[in-house]
């Protein structure tokens, strides 16, 4: 895991509620609240997307929302951004594959 | 619809000190900011913040945004949270999206932009590698979030960002592989740099990266060595073993807002680039628009909150709040902060650049003499 | 070559040349706190942390701290009070043999008094064992912990910190 419990300054890590969210179909433990970004990081997963053209991959980059590398389908939505978007119970989430692909219902 | 006297676009030091200037004089405010949390980048400034002591030096970026917040909320400031600001109209409409879902259209009497600032990227071979990142990605990651993004990081940058991310990753845990600097001497603070080279950080100058390799992830990068001219010197080249790079390599600002409503642009190096011209009392070109913070010249988190209540000063006395003697009074006071603050070695080239935007300023916004 | 600008640290010849550092003079004379502070940059607080008032800037906050080596004793206020963690104590005539350091610290975990820890240099290298003798952070100084080590005399000038500890 590489979540930071013991800091020298930041507050003693909060034991929040746990909340499972499927990553490719594989269950991950996420902390409830707690940006989807971040969540993989705990977990070791660091690619988020394959590009569309060389399917090359990409990770967070700027962690605040604007550059987009982080976009993933969630809940069969693609391109959301990661970095800025909280993690609920059950939500689903998939290594985009370049633009992604819109569900019937979603599109 | 929604109507108020005064909007602001960003919560973080600037927007909010100017909601509190404002809403302090009687101003009817609406604070709109996109993220989940109001507060900006303060939150992971985890380190104690240089600047005068009679405003809030010795004390923790995140601790002076608690504060603000808890003034913010305690004045009653209408704040929309996850609200993304995007369009202005005829000077002073904005459309905002909120929630990501529903679309509202905000009918203000002034505007302050106070909308931040973005990373600056840099392109070497294999830049694109999950693993390559902001050095504020880390830092969010490692302060907001609580999670090590990598173990054996290479900083590239030696301004204060970079040097403050490097001495905030060993921090939490992980290694500092090396700090580099494609200039001859080293940008940050010396008091930053010795803190990390103390904690056994290598600092390079006139070095920078040259490959990032790696599969799927980074996993070593080759550094080059600089003549004067920025020109790689063959030979010179080195591999590191790292699976993080942090780019610090400067700041832009987030002027979008600005050249929508129109405003007029000045090109100033010193402050990150294309920034929309301004007075001395943070108007644009756009009557009714402010400015406040990084959108207004790169600075640090002290300056963006002299901004922000300048500004917010300044639109209550134009709605009929303070009086132009007090204005006048009040503003002094933070001018001779702002000037302190933009001294010395540091910042004399900030300051010089800031004089002659203001000159620009007051050469092109003629309704304000 | 400027040391400070080229690597990151600055060299004793810049230390010497700036009003924060004690002459041999100085450091003879008892417990003090040093100042390694020798750029121009907007920062006071140490000014107003001194009860003693032998720290000045002055009203240019840019001013460096020109320290008053008569009227320090080394009470440590301005060593948390720093927010560039420039400041620490160091007692010449501790012991016979052995110096004091008391120096900010803010990694995790914090050391053990009584134990044995690795005393370094301005560039983080290795000079000599150093004992753990007080470790302070009350909640006044915000989490910058103090730590006081005691190593031998002969390095008195080098050591400036220790390494890290890295929890296993």
């Amino acid at each position: 895991m590489n979540r930071i419990v013991n800091h020298p300054i930041l507050e003693e890590g909060k034991q929040g509620k746990e909340v499972q969210i499927f990553v490719d179909d594989k269950p991950i433990t996420a902390m409830e609240g707690e940006m989807i970004a971040a969540a993989l990081i705990a977990n070791g997963i660091h690619i988020n997307r394959y590009t569309a053209h060389e399917h090359k991959p990409r990770g967070i980059y700027c962690a605040i929302g604007r550059c987009t590398d982080c976009i993933m389908t969630v809940n069969d939505v693609p391109n959301i951004r990661t970095c800025v978007t909280k993690v609920e119970e059950g939500m689903r989430i998939t290594t985009q594959k370049g633009m992604g692909v819109w569900s019937e219902e979603e599109r | 619809m929604y109507e108020t006297e005064l909007a602001i676009v960003g919560a973080g030091p600037a927007g909010l000190s100017a909601a509190i200037e404002a809403r302090k004089a009687g101003v009817e405010v609406l604070l709109i900011d996109e993220n989940s949390r109001p507060g900006g980048q303060l939150f992971k400034q985890i380190h104690k913040f240089f600047g005068s002591r009679d405003h809030k030096a010795g004390i923790r970026g995140m601790n002076i945004a608690s504060t603000l917040l808890e003034e913010s909320e305690e004045l009653g400031i209408e704040t929309w949270l996850k609200g993304e600001v995007c369009g202005i109209e005829e000077g002073r409409n904005l459309w905002v999206v909120r929630d990501r879902k529903c679309s509202e259209l905000v009918k203000a009497k002034k505007i302050i932009l106070a909308t931040g600032a973005t990373e600056n990227a840099v392109a070497f071979k294999g830049w694109e590698l999950p693993g390559v990142m902001g050095a504020g990605a880390a830092q969010t990651m490692i302060n907001v979030n609580r999670v090590l993004p990598g173990k054996k990081v290479v900083m590239l940058g030696s301004g204060n960002v970079g040097v403050i991310v490097a001495y905030q990753l060993l921090q939490a845990g992980a290694e500092v592989v090396a700090i580099l600097e494609a200039a001859p001497k080293l940008g940050g603070y010396g008091v930053h740099t010795a803190k990390v080279a103390r904690a056994g950080v290598p600092l390079y100058v006139s070095h920078t990266i040259k490959t990032a390799f790696g599969k799927d992830h980074v996993e070593a990068v080759e550094i080059v060595e600089l003549d004067s001219s920025f020109k790689q010197i063959p030979g010179t080249e080195r591999i590191l073993e790292v699976d993080t790079v942090c780019l610090a390599t400067g700041l832009t600002p987030l002027t979008e807002l600005a050249w929508l409503a129109g405003c007029k642009f000045n090109y100033v190096h010193a402050l990150g680039g294309h920034l929309p011209i301004h007075d001395d009392k943070m108007r644009s070109t756009q009557p009714d628009i402010f400015l406040a913070g990084d959108i207004s010249g790169i600075e640090e988190a002290s300056t963006a909150m002299e901004e922000g209540r300048l500004a917010g000063i300044n639109v209550a006395t134009e709605l009929g709040y303070i009086s132009e003697e007090e204005a006048r009074a009040r503003s002094n006071e933070i001018w001779d902060s702002l000037n302190s603050l933009r001294s010395g070695y540091f910042g004399e080239r900030r300051r010089t650049s800031k004089d002659s935007m203001l000159q620009k300023g007051k050469e092109v916004i003629k309704w304000n003499h | 070559m400027e040391s400070l600008k080229t690597t990151g640290a600055p060299s004793l010849k810049e230390l010497h040349n700036s009003p924060g550092f004690p002459t041999e003079e100085d450091i003879h004379k008892g417990p003090i706190a040093i100042i390694e502070c020798i750029e121009e940059i907007p920062c006071n607080p140490c000014e107003a942390s001194c009860p003693q008032g032998a720290i000045k800037i002055g009203k240019q906050i840019t001013n460096l701290p020109k320290m008053d080596f008569e009227k320090c004793i080394a009470c440590g206020m301005c060593i948390a009070a720093c927010p560039g963690l420039a400041i620490y104590i160091k007692d010449y005539n501790y012991s016979e043999n052995m110096v004091l350091l008391s120096f900010p610290y803010e990694y995790y975990p914090l050391p053990e008094v009584g134990t044995r820890v690795e005393a370094v240099t301005r560039h983080g290298k290795y000079v000599c064992e150093a004992k753990v003798i007080r470790v302070r952070n009350p909640k006044s100084n915000d989490r910058t912990a103090i730590i006081t080590i005691e190593y031998p005399k002969e390095y008195f000038e080098e050591v400036v910190n220790i390494k890290r500890i890295t929890v296993s």
